[in-house]
């Protein structure tokens, strides 16, 4: 109980119980001035030339990820994790730059809540990988399972295989990139962001989306509630030219077949919908 | 219809919702808050406009591209422009006397150039938070 009263402590003294909030705008500005820098203020300083390994056979999820952040506290940039052998969440919470990669596969949740570390994968990945993922990159060589980018809010997450079903489901932002084909209801309840499937899409693509783009090239099994077709702007070739070329998944005719699917919109709001109007849209 | 009829892609002037103040249709009258987004969430950026400071980020993180912060936009809260801020939830103001460009991209890149000083410097609300109530 000491550490509580610590913290209790720390926060009266902060003047955060003390806070008067009435009568005063609760809008925060900006400060021009800000002297931040590129990454958090307390996230470790790295070296991406500084290379170190570690060996997870005979280690649990809970040792790997206490390695990995004892590796960043020694300034080590770049870490080579051998022999992960599937197992469920690790390189999770990562919220500093790294150069990450993991040879084998992953079992679930692998490399969620990470904000910003670059992740290259050579083998497979379970369900929910990149769950809730912030910022950075994350590369798999292989597959991917269910909900893959599970909640995405930003960075791009990128299988060069094909990936299960529920991909991106209730993603809030970032690329999701599949090489292959994904699975059924892909993009359902996707809020904003942009999913490129080079392949085929399984059925209710985009069911129930709120906002954000979803780009397939192959076939469309069939669309879901409120996913309507889109024009395919310019802007949108451009940035799927440079986003595929990015990651080696760029097909050798192009980006000028592929389909744009986003929200009919139809749903915002959906509670305050007469009955009529709710049974027009579903 | 009782729901929204905003879009982003509705937006025909890159001052409509400084002008506007927010609160445009009935709906929205009625509930005293605007409904859906106050930008065009799906803009992608345009990467000749990228400002010096965003591509030494870039090269510090590691990255080909501005990643997250494409997802990142001017927007307009309370008829004032302002950035969302993902961490703390909550819209941060642009200063009064700051002088904005004329279009939506070169505005977006400004807003991403704020929101990263704001979100690392030692005065972000969740860095005060971190101090006061972290536990390890």
């Amino acid at each position: 109980m000491a550490g509580v009263n610590e913290q209790s402590s720390a926060s009266h003294e902060m003047g955060m119980h003390t806070e008067q909030l009435s009568g005063r705008s609760q809008q925060t500005f900006f400060d021009l001035d800000e002297e931040g820098g590129f990454t958090y203020t307390d996230s470790f300083d790295v070296d991406y030339n500084k290379r170190t390994e570690i060996d997870c056979n005979n280690l649990d999820a809970k040792q790997i990820n206490l390695g990995l952040r004892d590796a960043m506290a020694n300034g080590y940039g770049t870490v080579v994790i051998k022999n992960p052998g599937a197992k469920h969440s690790i390189a999770v919470g990562i919220l500093n730059r790294l150069n990450l990669i993991i040879e084998g596969s992953l079992g679930y949740f692998g490399c969620g809540l990470i904000d910003g570390p670059n992740v290259r994968i050579t083998g497979r990945v379970g369900w929910s990988c990149a769950e809730n993922m912030m910022a950075g990159t994350i590369v798999i060589e292989k597959n991917a399972g269910s909900t893959f980018g599970a909640a995405l809010r930003g960075g791009d997450l990128v299988c060069k295989g094909s990936v299960g079903s529920r991909t991106g489901i209730d993603m809030k932002g970032g690329t999701i990139l599949v090489g292959g084909d994904t699975g059924a209801f892909s993009g359902f309840m996707m809020q904003r962001g942009r999913m490129v499937v080079c392949g085929n899409a399984g059925k209710n693509l985009g069911d129930s989306m709120y906002d954000g783009i979803i780009f397939v090239g192959g076939e469309i099994k069939d669309l879901g509630i409120d996913a309507v077709p889109g024009e395919v702007t310019d802007l949108d070739r451009a940035w799927l030219t440079r986003k595929l070329k990015m990651y080696d998944l760029l097909p050798a005719k192009g980006v000028d077949h592929f389909k744009k699917i986003v929200a009919g919109k139809q749903l915002w709001n959906y509670d305050n919908l007469e009955p009529t109007e709710k049974k027009l849209i579903l | 219809m009782a729901g929204t009829s905003y879009k982003g892609s509705q937006i025909t002037d890159v001052d409509q919702f400084i002008k506007g103040g927010g609160i445009e249709s009935d709906r929205e009258k009625e509930i005293g808050q605007h409904i859906g987004y106050r930008y065009d969430v799906n803009l992608l950026p345009d990467y000749e406009r990228l400002t010096p400071f965003l591509k030494a980020y870039m090269e510090h993180m590691g990255w080909d591209d501005l990643n997250w912060l494409e997802d990142t936009h001017m927007g307009y809260e309370e008829g004032r422009p302002a950035v969302f801020d993902r961490n703390i939830n909550g819209w941060v103001t642009i200063p009064e006397d700051m002088a904005l460009p004329d279009n939506q991209q070169d505005r977006d890149m400004i807003a991403r150039e704020l929101l990263i000083k704001f979100q690392m410097s030692p005065n972000h609300p969740l860095a005060q938070l971190n101090k006061a109530y972290r536990k390890f």
